[in-house]
């Protein structure tokens, strides 16, 4: 019995104490990482809105697109380009290249369109065209919610 | 002396046991709040390419909509205001043989999206928006026929059975879009 008491006295405790730090710092590194990485946007996206509009939910999927007239500066505004992740794309044949490679690491791609609302259709059948070269032909016109 | 020693033995600390709690909870509080930005959009199949020339297709199973670079919308050749686009959308597509002009059947029915270059885009969202409005009252309908609130509704309720979806089969939207003429 004395055998068996000398051992419950020894104590077994993990040392709590510096928990909530170790807690704090998840947290301050999921405050810091979490933010979105918003793409440098080179040109003005200012979307339109719509009424019957569905939510992509699995945003893993999506890849973004962006038209619309590129940023000189102080509310100048140039002709009308594509960006994709943060270049400005000249030759739209790229697109079908870019697009084909996110399509391998992604099969399910959702091609996200974000064009700007005074913008022409010209260039969004273009790339619609390089979309259907590369085999991503599930897209997405983002909109904003019409307020209702 | 002793009183002094009395105070010094009272210890004053703040309880710090639920820090941790506190700051898990903090810690979820942001894991599901940064995620919570949804995007929203119209959203389309392409027609994949191919070498193949389009199967024919019967001209009473297509309803053309055109917008043209004035955002001036004509519906199988004539003009139509935006807002008359869905109901037509709609007449057309659940016609189920009724009328010689219009649709065989909503499975047939295709609904052509015809721009120019020069069309603006956000004319031609609201025209997509139309039509989208129109199949989406179609389903709604359906749905409501079949004893749920909304489309929205059915659809969670086939995909947590794991069931087909027979309201997007007996609705299933077609929508061609042809490649805009070049601008004179």
């Amino acid at each position: 019995m004395a055998h068996f008491k000398k051992k419950a006295k020894a104590k077994q405790d993990v040392p709590t104490s510096s928990m909530p730090d170790i807690i704090f710092m998840l947290l301050i590194f999921f405050m810091v990482t979490t933010v979105l990485r918003e793409v440098e946007l080179q040109v003005r996206v200012q979307l339109t809105s719509a009424t019957n509009i569905e939510k992509i939910e699995q945003k893993r999927l999506v890849s973004y697109v962006y038209i619309g007239p590129r940023v000189l500066g102080a509310n100048r505004y140039g002709d009308t380009s594509v960006q994709i992740d943060d270049d400005l794309v000249e030759d739209y044949r790229v697109i079908r290249r870019l697009m084909y490679d996110k399509l391998r690491e992604q099969p399910k791609l959702i091609v996200s369109i974000r064009v700007d609302r005074e913008s022409e259709m010209g260039v969004v059948s273009d790339v619609k065209q390089e979309l259907r070269e590369a085999g991503t032909l599930r897209i997405n016109y983002s909109t904003r919610r019409d307020p209702i | 002396m002793l009183l002094k020693k009395k105070k010094t033995k009272g210890e004053a600390e703040v309880p710090s046991s639920s820090l941790a709690d506190i700051a898990f909870l903090l810690l979820i509080f942001f894991l599901v709040v940064t995620t919570i930005d949804v995007d929203t959009g119209i959203g389309l199949v392409l027609p994949p390419l191919s070498d193949e020339p389009p199967p024919p297709i019967r001209e009473r199973n297509m309803l053309k909509i055109l917008v043209n670079n004035q955002g001036l919308i004509l519906v199988n050749e004539s003009p139509s205001a935006l807002r008359d686009v869905k109901d037509l959308v709609i007449s057309f597509v659940d016609n189920n043989g009724e009328d010689e002009e219009l649709s065989e059947s909503p499975q047939m029915a295709i609904v052509s999206i015809k721009t120019d270059r020069d069309t603006p885009y956000d004319i031609y969202i609201d025209m997509l928006d139309e039509v989208m409005g129109a199949y989406r009252e179609l389903r709604d309908a359906e749905s409501r026929v079949r004893g749920f609130r909304s489309y929205e509704q059915y659809r969670t309720y086939v995909d947590e059975r794991g069931l087909e979806d027979e309201i997007r089969d007996l609705y299933p939207q077609k929508i061609s879009e042809a490649e805009p003429d070049p601008g004179v």
